[in-house]
């Protein structure tokens, strides 16, 4: 912001053409002739590739067309002229097409006058309104016309078959074309059949495509680098061009010296191959040519190519500084919008702050503190765009010196903006704005609540940050990607941050039973961040959790839900209900009801998408926090662990569960039974045995889920695992009834286990046994442990699992990639239609009533919700 | 208290007609006052205002992206068995992925049949199944013989089967004539005598007659390889594994307007390319379903749209919507960057830079969301600065 005047240019199209031999030489600043690279000196040569009047690569040279130095001169282009004219394998198949469909005599299109007239016609009409793919097309069907006839309609000449040997090679019936005669007819064609054939002549004649010179590119886009022993290795395309320059020197040698034919035809087909594998080396039926130590040369066509080619890679893709990557660690007491930085990282970042009259005594204690000091400055920037790094010399200077239009690079302070992300970026939730928080430590700190639309965790996880350097950039950053404007996912409109884990299982006890003295809860609430005095007003000597959970809540805040244990009873019982599960929230306060991951949750967070609805979005990310922080500090206070013991079970349970499966197995035996002696009925297109495996497992399963609900009913009330699944902190129902009774069927490919030997799965079992031990039924838990056969069934199912994702990631992966690059343009125009780049319309309204998912409430509006309040408020 | 027709006509086009159903629904139930009413309606256009998206939003990226992410959470598993007696289905991202290449040959086609009547019992049922059911001739023979000294093919017909199946002979031959016309049929008895009318036959030849001969359709529909009857919400359907919806819908017992196919080309060609939209949005909302993944309809129809909108179905492929595109940076961008490079200098093609790629790769910003506006302003002595 430093240059007074903005001049704003724009590049408002790109033409693509072919360069015509005259152009190439246009271009050019130096001709090519000698393959040498240096002279004893290690000064480039002239005339050689390496002719600094290509641009310069060595520090201390200028450039001879420019003047210029290192990194100032982008370069420049020369040429070399081939002693025989040479095909671009890019190409070939063009001239292929050329070929079959012009005369040999007159070059002429092989197409009747009338026909020809009525095809221009309609190209003329085509390229007038720039139709690219209709001028195609009509070339297209032009060229299979005219690709049999054997006579030639202008000039009645016999015409001769011509094939092509791939990739340069022609022939003419037997007789080989050479690139001399190609080219020869190529000349002839007229600017009106190379329209016909596909070809625009302003832009592109065929002969072109016919090399009698090459452009070299300049050195800066194929740098030698000089290796450790002070040797100088060479770029790939450097190699390849020497071989071209070497062997067209040759040629020409033997040209002018009167050699035999076929010494020339050799050297020629010789500069063909390096041509071409100059342009591709990863053509099918040309072998690449390769280094020294045989690993094939990376030229042309690989340099532009796929994910690691110039496009996606160098233009696709960008690079910027001030980014900062490390480690992650969770902090719960920071905001779910602020994001911890270390100091060594707030010292490296800076913010480009303008110096004027009213922030320069501010600035000034920057610049006094100086790169070493946090809060410091880095570089200061003149008036006249010189940048000044400040160091203990200068540092006085440029304090003195500071005045209103220089720039001062300041240190990142507590506040700032900045831009955090998590690869893989799948969703625009993983790249959201935080606000800087510098702390002690080494590590980004960032509140667990925002882990879900990152997808972290902790377990090593590391993360990008990025400061924007512009004001427009900060605002946009600000308002658009900070943190509370990112709650609702644009995917199905729910929330995407809420509380998880602790937060969860704390709010859900502090709700369900908690009671404790005024004094205490008075403690948690300050230790949370709530300082309202008169929150606190209410309280009687003992409060109860709800009413410490309603001191979070705004005054005028109406809520009614149901809580995840809701039994879904025909007529609800409302504030009697057994499990407490009918929440009502009344004027900010909760009167009946337990808070769990159905309310407060990530994804379905009911009371959380009210608060968000109703309320501002700073107001709410902000109470998000608070409840998140009570649900963990209440359960610090009160303590909370899994133990081993939680998967014990009463000798009777243990006595019901054993019942229950022999019951179970007894079932299947029976069934096994009736299979043999040919009393089961198929089902529906099903054969016998088909229907004996559902029907196992279908027993199988059923004998499990009923355990577990056993077990869920019988544990003890302070079993933490069992709170946990309750509350929906984590884990479930299964997951106890797995480690306290059994394991259960592990199913593979949603069938039971029949493969391995031959009519049996593992060598123990005998052959036909069709029992649930033998077909992967683990009927032992977790604790007590599985037995040899249990713990390989088990780790059967384990590795299919990891099979199944790691084959998954990269589908859905390209997936993704493909659905983006079709999509990306599209966008909503101002008439609220949605349209993609050239203006086509895709749809008249967004989604049918033009309502944006991550405004809506899971996706649309709530009618009856609305109703409800209006009905409410009287 | 019923809802006021006055207050519901002066909202109508303002508010979605799905909300105002609701809302009148609702209201009536609750028996909302006059007061109240006006008070909630003037409330739920506030809030449809408000969630209204922007002008200049990247819808989209946004939706590719609500498919993309959830994308890796889906399961690889290829076929599932959706209830009981159902067919095999491919689901998944197996599945995902054929809707949006717009597969011409996806992996299990299949067909649900509703009937306009509900057949009064089994028999009718069979009658109707057989009705469609593919018989091809194979199934009805009982032995084909090549016999080499006389360069003809001798098939024996299984006459229990074609009486189960109800197959005349007639039929039969007519059926066979037509399709193999360059076989002469003999009628003896029992046996069918079949003679090639090829010149010179060889043997290999005669065996790939014997196979085309097997192929041969006798019966049912073409394409048809099993129907399977399924209850269906009290309603009992057919489903199909093959599809061939023109020949099903034009079966008089089938209710042809509930009948679908799950081949998104075929119902383009029989019912159309709005049908077919419809068909995606579907199909892509029932493997989403089936995995349990909450994706707003928005998407899905969105993405439906874009692969119809040009009147065909397109693939999310680089030869469907991303081969279409104007731009010949955003095409080089995304696959076979050559190509596009070396037929764009042929024709002295224009990219004009509209799009979002072509204006990353020259770092330019895009036209899209706060890149879009543009400031309109007349400056003073602009002409004199230029030159």
């Amino acid at each position: 912001m430093h240059s007074k005047s903005y001049s704003y240019k724009k590049v408002d199209k790109i033409v693509f053409g072919m360069l015509s031999p005259k152009m190439i030489k246009k271009m050019a600043t130096a001709k090519i002739v000698t393959p040498e690279l240096y002279d004893r000196e290690g000064y480039p040569v002239d005339g050689g590739l390496m002719d600094i009047r290509l641009g310069v690569i060595d520090p201390g040279l200028r450039c001879k067309t420019c003047g210029e130095k290192l990194k100032e001169c982008q370069g420049h282009f020369g040429y070399i002229e081939f002693a025989r004219p040479l095909i671009h394998i890019d190409y070939a198949k063009v001239l292929f097409n050329f070929l079959q469909c012009t005369c040999r005599e007159c070059g002429k299109i092989l197409m009747p006058e009338e026909e020809r007239q009525k095809i221009l016609a309609k190209i003329d009409k085509y390229l007038q309104k720039n139709n690219v793919d209709s001028f195609r097309k009509a070339s297209k069907l032009a060229k299979i016309m005219c690709r049999s006839v054997r006579k030639c309609p202008h000039c009645k000449a016999k015409q001769l078959g011509i094939k092509i040997e791939k990739p340069t090679t022609f022939f003419e019936d037997t007789k080989r074309l050479n690139p001399i005669e190609i080219r020869a007819r190529m000349e002839k064609v007229s600017d009106e059949d190379c329209l016909l054939l596909g070809l625009r002549p302003e832009y592109a004649r065929p002969e072109w495509m016919i090399l009698t010179v090459l452009g070299i590119p300049p050195v800066t886009m194929r740098p030698s680098i000089t290796l450790e022993t002070g040797e100088r290795a060479e770029d790939d395309l450097t190699h390849k061009l020497s071989d071209i320059v070497r062997i067209n020197q040759r040629l020409f040698e033997n040209i002018n010296a009167g050699a035999p034919e076929i010494i020339i035809e050799d050297l020629w087909d010789l500069l063909q191959y390096h041509v071409t594998t100059y342009f591709d080396n990863e053509i099918t039926q040309v072998p690449p040519a390769r280094h020294r130590s045989g690993q094939p040369l990376k030229t042309l066509s690989e340099r532009i190519k796929s994910k690691e080619g110039r496009f996606r890679h160098n233009l696709a893709g960008k690079r910027v500084n001030f980014a900062a990557r490390t480690v992650i660690s969770p902090d719960p007491k920071i905001g779910l919008n602020e994001v911890g930085i270390p100091f060594e990282v707030a010292m490296e970042l800076t913010v480009p702050e303008n110096v004027t009259e009213w922030n320069i005594e501010w600035l000034k204690e920057f610049l006094k503190k100086g790169p070493k000091q946090y809060p410091g400055a880095n570089y200061v920037t003149m008036e006249d765009g010189k940048k000044k790094k400040i160091s203990a010399e200068t540092q006085e200077q440029l304090l003195q010196e500071l005045t209103p239009g220089q720039v001062v690079e300041r240190h990142i302070v507590d506040g700032d903006v900045a831009i955090f992300n998590r690869q893989p970026s799948l969703h625009r939730m993983s790249i959201m704005c935080h606000k800087v928080r510098v702390l002690p430590g080494k590590s980004f700190r960032l509140n667990p609540a925002v882990c879900n639309p990152y997808n972290a965790d902790f377990d090593g996880d590391e993360m990008n940050l990025h400061v924007p350097q512009t004001q427009e950039a900060m605002a946009e950053a600000e308002t658009l990607m900070e943190v509370q404007t990112q709650i609702m996912s644009p995917k199905n409109g729910l929330n995407v941050i809420g509380c998880i884990d602790d937060a969860v299982t704390g709010n859900y006890l502090l709700t369900k039973l908690a009671e404790m003295p005024k004094q205490e809860a008075i403690m948690l609430l300050l230790s949370i961040g709530v300082d309202e005095p008169d929150r606190f007003r209410k309280f009687k000597e003992t409060v109860n959790g709800k009413e410490i959970f309603s001191a979070l809540l705004p005054k005028d805040f109406q809520f009614v839900g149901f809580s995840k244990n809701c039994k879904k009873h025909k007529v609800c019982e409302g504030k009697k209900c057994e499990t407490d599960s009918f929440i009502v929230i009344k004027d900010g306060n909760l009167v009946s009801g337990v808070i769990d991951s159905n309310t407060v949750g990530e994804g379905n967070g009911t009371l959380l998408r009210d608060i968000h609805r109703l309320y501002n979005e700073t107001t709410s990310v902000d109470l998000f926090g608070k409840i998140f922080r009570l649900g963990i500090a209440y359960l610090l206070k009160c303590g909370m662990t899994i133990k081993t013991s939680d998967a014990d079970m009463p000798e009777d349970i243990q006595g019901r569960v054993k019942e229950m499966l022999e019951s179970a197995e007894t079932d299947v035996d029976k069934l096994i039974a009736d299979f043999k002696s040919d009393k089961l009925k198929a089902g529906v297109s099903m054969s016998i045995r088909e229907t004996l495996e559902r029907m196992i497992l279908q027993r199988l399963n059923e004998a499990r889920n009923e355990i577990g609900k056993l077990i869920a009913k019988s544990a003890a009330p302070g079993n933490s695992s069992l709170i946990m699944a309750q509350s929906g902190a984590k884990g479930n129902i299964l997951n106890l009834a797995q480690t306290a009774a059994l394991v259960g069927q592990q199913a593979l490919r949603g069938k039971r286990i029949n493969k391995g030997y031959r009519n049996r799965t593992l060598s123990l079992f005998k052959q036909f046994d069709l029992s649930p031990a033998a077909h992967g039924f683990v009927r032992h838990s977790y604790k007590k442990g599985l037995n040899p056969y249990e713990f390989f069934f088990h780790a059967m199912t384990g590795r299919d699992s990891l099979m199944d994702t790691a084959l998954r990631t990269p589908k859905s992966g390209y997936l993704y990639r493909r659905l983006a690059n079709a999509m990306q343009d599209l966008k909503i125009e101002y008439d609220y239609t949605v349209r993609d780049a050239n203006n086509a319309i895709v749809q008249f309204t967004y989604g049918d009533d033009g309502v944006d998912v991550s405004k809506s409430d899971g996706g649309s509006i709530d009618v009856k919700k609305i109703i409800n309040e209006v009905e409410g408020a009287d | 208290m019923a809802v006021d027709d006055d207050l519901l006509k002066q909202y109508k086009g303002r508010i979605p007609e799905p909300l105002l159903k609701t809302f009148r629904e609702y209201a009536d139930e609750v028996g909302l006052s006059k007061a109240n009413q006006k008070k909630a309606i003037e409330k739920i256009e506030g809030r449809y205002l408000n969630s209204k998206i922007h002008p200049g939003e990247a819808i989209g990226i946004v939706t590719a992206e609500s498919f993309g992410e959830p994308g890796t959470q889906m399961t690889l598993r290829t076929f599932h068995f959706a209830g009981v007696a159902e067919a095999n289905v491919t689901l998944g991202l197996p599945r995902l992925i054929e809707i949006f290449d717009a597969r011409k040959d996806i992996s299990t086609p299949i067909m649900e049949i509703y009937l306009k009547k509900q057949p009064k019992d089994e028999k009718e049922l069979e009658k109707l199944i057989a009705l469609i059911k593919e018989i091809k001739f194979s199934e009805v023979l009982a032995e084909i013989t090549i016999n080499i000294a006389k360069m003809i093919i001798e098939v024996k017909l299984n006459r229990k089967r074609m009486k189960d199946l109800e197959i005349r002979d007639d039929p039969l031959l007519k059926a066979l004539r037509t399709t193999l016309k360059t076989v002469d049929i003999l009628d003896k008895d029992d046996l069918l005598i079949m003679k090639p009318k090829v010149k010179e036959l060889t043997l290999p030849g005669l065996y790939a007659i014997k196979e085309r001969i097997k192929e041969v359709h006798v019966k049912g529909i073409e394409g048809i390889k099993q129907v399977l009857p399924v209850k269906r919400n009290e309603e009992l359907i057919l489903i199909s594994s093959g599809t061939n919806l023109k020949k099903v819908i034009e079966i008089e017992e089938v209710d042809a307007s509930k009948t679908t196919s799950n081949d998104i080309f075929e119902i383009a060609k029989v019912l159309g390319i709005e049908a077919a939209r419809n068909g995606i949005v579907r199909e892509v909302s029932k493997v989403l379903h089936d995995q349990g993944l909450e994706i707003d309809d928005r998407h899905i129809m969105f993405v439906s749209d874009l692969m119809t909108t040009t009147g065909t179905v397109k693939g999310v492929t680089r030869s469907g919507i991303t081969g279409e595109k104007e731009s010949v940076l955003a095409r080089a961008s995304f696959e076979t960057p050559i190509v596009h490079l070396i037929n764009a200098s042929m024709v002295g093609e224009i990219d004009k830079l509209n799009s979002v790629v072509e204006n990353v790769l020259i770092n330019q910003p895009i036209p899209l969301g706060t890149g879009l506006p543009g400031l309109v302003t007349k400056m003073k002595g602009e002409k004199e600065d230029e030159q």
